[in-house]
């Protein structure tokens, strides 16, 4: 026998695959069953063909350290995590109301800024935020869409519910990691895929194709698309590579285009100068075009942002999108959905509060040691203050600097993550935290991916899932059949 | 196609056959020097003398015996065209084209670095080095086969074409002089014939033997090898076949007309050969000629597609 599952206790987090008593969920039944009666052993030697795997496809990401980049494989946990369709097809509803209300929002602002006249959110939380464009207002994207790829990251309490995160609307990435993921595991528990039915990820490039063809600006048959990159030397550049080869696209460095004296965008080629109609752009606002922004900046393309402003090429996400992700901005979109959808929000936010209202800055000040403090543009967990594993002098540090630029602050209440059962040894599965980071596409239409990228923070009690601060992942499995997951 | 990856792919080629073509020139050396008189000074050495690699070689090593000389062209990182520094090349030119090659390939280029990264030590030592070594040239052919088997002959096939071929052009003429150099040394040196025993190891350096002796029907004679290896016009890494590939690949390509012009010059250089007369300085100087005007044929093809970019610029 492989794992024993009585010795399994995910201490009062919710797990995703294990029930009270050890019990399996619905959606996890067939797949606890199934790694129990593997023989002794047999998950370990799964778990090293997992990971030369993992090798053979190069499937890596870049870590930035002091001696350099380095290219590290993909870590990945080979017990997938199950999650039943009747319970993301609801997700996934929300998740789209979401991005349409965002999208409606980023808009807004960029043109009569209406819900700040309705006096729905304040002024200066928008206008001061690091991620506004003055260079955007009076501009009118396609479809009336801004980020039209959007990477939401959720979470489950210990109630069992999903809840909002954070919106990344401006260059999120992990979905070559979710499809690799499910490539892995398909060669390392293939017979799981014939007893399961387990829900099809594949058709996200052909999506993410559709959504940029949708939004070219000119109408013809085959209009020219490219990825955008950094380069090699970027933490994504594997994904970046990866989605340009399954669109069948162009993958461009900034030097491969220039933009002419008729403000359209052309790239260079073998024979010459070629016209580009969308650029899926995977680097930063402000590295985009040094006439506009950063101007040492070697990765954009000078004269890009006047080529976009004209309408003669398309750029996702737009720049300014960003807007909307601003963690300050993130504690009102319950009220921006509310506003321009009359409807209700479907999955819930986290509460937050705000350090630029002084009540609410006074009780994280006094509560510190419980909350977690985030800045409000950072990504990758970097720059964040998690209170219960942080040390006083951390905790001064960081109300120091929440008095500086309370605007720049926000806190949460500490979640208790769910946890999944994760391979840490021979036959030996524990309770591991994670996350979920689907990914939402609006153009002309809008998607969401069957599930997403799991993450889990690989170490013990970590709450930390970002791959560059040593989190791993999963695949993540929507089940057809059964009941949803009781709660 | 962009130009950058015009040039990546032509490089991509370039270095997958310098990666053969040393496994397969290393694995073939030992059976030559023992078929030589003993008292013959031809070396390890000379197979550094045959990349141009002699300032190289002595930056880093005083010994220039077998093992500093395997080490040097196999596993060495300093030395750019080492077989492990090529395939390292190929593995990042693959690895940012992997847009534009078939799936498998980056996975394929993948693996093969990853075995000789962790058996390169085999190579180095004696005794399993032609196991290893043909292991290598097995998995750069597996490589070729996938590319050849699945790729569209669209203008990223062409690049790759031109990039082999140049590379196949290149070693040929180093190899024949290699030869050429061996015999003329040799021959003052002492007085056993060893014609024989040079030009068999030339034509299997190329894997050429038996293709030579099915066509010329003939035993290994200096003068039918050269000819043989310049001017056949099957055998797929003769010069003339290399130079007529390169031609066909650049035919579709975008303004190739002046590399096209200085392909059929090429072309139309020969050596003289005479039956009755031995190889020496003159076709030393002539192979010369031929490696110079393939660097040109280089320089041609990046001004002409890989260096738009100041071109693009205006």
């Amino acid at each position: 026998m492989s794992i024993d599952w009585k010795q399994y206790d995910s201490n009062n987090f919710f797990d995703e695959l294990i029930g009270d008593n050890g019990i399996p969920r619905a959606s996890a039944e067939r797949l606890v069953e199934h790694l129990e009666s593997l023989e002794e052993g047999e998950l370990e030697s799964r778990k090293q063909m997992a990971e030369a795997t993992i090798q053979e496809m190069g499937v890596s990401f870049t870590v930035y350290t002091e001696e350099g980049n380095i290219d590290r494989a993909w870590p990945f946990d080979i017990i997938p995590r199950t999650i039943s369709a009747q319970q993301w097809e609801r997700t996934a509803a929300g998740l789209k109301q979401r991005l349409k209300a965002l999208n409606m929002f980023i808009g807004d602002l960029y043109d009569k800024q209406q819900i700040i006249k309705d006096g729905v959110i304040p002024a200066h939380i928008v206008l001061e935020s690091k991620n506004f464009r003055p260079e955007c207002i009076g501009i009118k994207p396609a479809h009336g869409v801004w980020a039209h790829i959007c990477g939401t990251d959720l979470v489950r309490d210990s109630d069992g519910e999903f809840y909002v995160l954070e919106d990344n609307l401006r260059v999120p990435s992990g979905v070559a990691y979710m499809l690799e993921n499910r490539a892995i595991t398909k060669r390392v528990l293939p017979e799981l895929f014939q007893k399961e039915a387990i829900q099809s990820i594949t058709d996200y490039p052909a999506r993410l194709f559709d959504t940029l063809v949708s939004i070219s600006p000119r109408k013809i048959k085959r209009p020219e698309i490219v990825v955008l990159t950094p380069g090699i030397f970027n933490s994504a550049y594997f994904e970046h590579a990866y989605l340009a080869q399954q669109m069948g696209t162009e993958l461009v460095e900034g030097s491969d285009l220039v933009v002419g004296k008729d403000d359209c965008v052309y790239m260079r080629t073998i024979a010459g100068l070629e016209r580009v109609d969308v650029i899926y752009r995977r680097i930063d606002d402000l590295f985009l075009d040094p006439e506009m922004f950063q101007k040492d900046s070697v990765l954009g393309v000078p004269g890009l942002m006047r080529a976009w402003q004209a309408g003669n090429v398309a750029l996702a996400n737009a720049p300014g999108a960003g807007v909307a992700d601003d963690k300050v901005v993130y504690a009102y979109v319950p009220d921006i959905i509310r506003y321009y959808l009359k409807e209700e929000p479907l999955i819930k936010n986290v509460k937050t509060y705000l350090c630029d209202d002084p009540e609410q800055r006074q009780y994280v000040i006094e509560h510190i040691s419980e909350l977690v403090i985030k800045p409000a543009n950072e990504s990758g967990g970097y720059g964040m203050l998690i209170g219960p594993h942080s040390t006083k002098k951390e905790q001064a540090q960081f109300i120091k600097l929440i008095n500086a630029d309370p605007r720049n602050y926000v806190a949460q209440p500490t979640l208790a993550l769910s946890t999944a059962p994760t391979l840490v040894g021979k036959d030996l599965a524990e309770p591991r935290h994670l996350d979920l980071r689907p990914f939402v596409l609006q153009g002309k239409n809008s998607y969401v991916t069957t599930g997403g990228l799991t993450r889990v923070a690989m170490k013990k009690g970590s709450l930390v899932v970002n791959s560059s601060q040593g989190g791993g992942s999963k695949d993540t499995w929507i089940v057809n059949g059964g009941d949803a997951d009781a709660i | 196609m962009l130009s950058k990856v015009a040039e990546r792919l032509y490089w991509t080629a370039r270095h997958l056959e310098r990666v053969e073509s040393t496994a397969r020139l290393v694995s073939v050396y030992d059976s030559l020097l023992f078929d030589l008189p003993n008292d013959l000074d031809i070396s390890w050495y000379n197979l550094v003398t045959l990349n141009s690699a002699d300032d190289l070689f002595a930056e880093r090593y005083k010994n220039r015996d077998e093992r500093n000389v395997v080490k040097f062209l196999l596993a060495d990182d300093t030395n750019p065209s080492s077989m492990l520094s090529a395939l390292k090349m190929v593995r990042e030119n693959v690895r940012t084209t992997r847009d534009v090659l078939p799936q498998e390939s980056w996975e394929m280029v993948n693996e093969l670095y990853i075995f000789a990264n962790e058996n390169i030590q085999q190579g180095i030592n004696r005794s399993a080095r032609h196991e290893f070594l043909n292991k290598m040239v097995k998995g750069c052919q597996q490589i070729n086969g996938l590319l050849m088997g699945t790729m569209c002959r669209d203008a990223s096939w062409q690049f790759l074409r031109l990039g082999r071929n140049l590379e196949r052009a290149d070693m040929m003429t180093r190899l024949l002089d290699a030869g050429a150099a061996a015999q003329i040394q040799g021959e003052a040196e002492t007085h056993v014939l060893i014609s024989q025993i040079v030009w068999g190891n030339v034509l299997r350096s190329s894997s050429a033997e038996l293709s030579y002796r099915r066509t010329m029907r003939s035993a290994v004679h200096e003068s039918d090898v050269a000819e043989f290896l310049l001017e056949d016009p099957y055998f797929p890494r003769s010069l003339h076949f290399c130079l007529s590939s390169m031609l066909s690949a650049i035919k579709d390509l975008p303004n190739n007309a002046k590399a096209k012009t200085a392909l059929q010059k090429a072309s139309k250089v020969h050596f003289e050969l005479d039956e009755s007369k031995r190889l020496g300085v003159e076709f030393r100087e002539y192979l010369n000629q031929q490696q110079l005007n393939l660097n040109d044929m280089h320089q041609m093809f990046n001004e002409t597609w890989f260096a738009i970019i100041q071109r693009g610029s205006e």
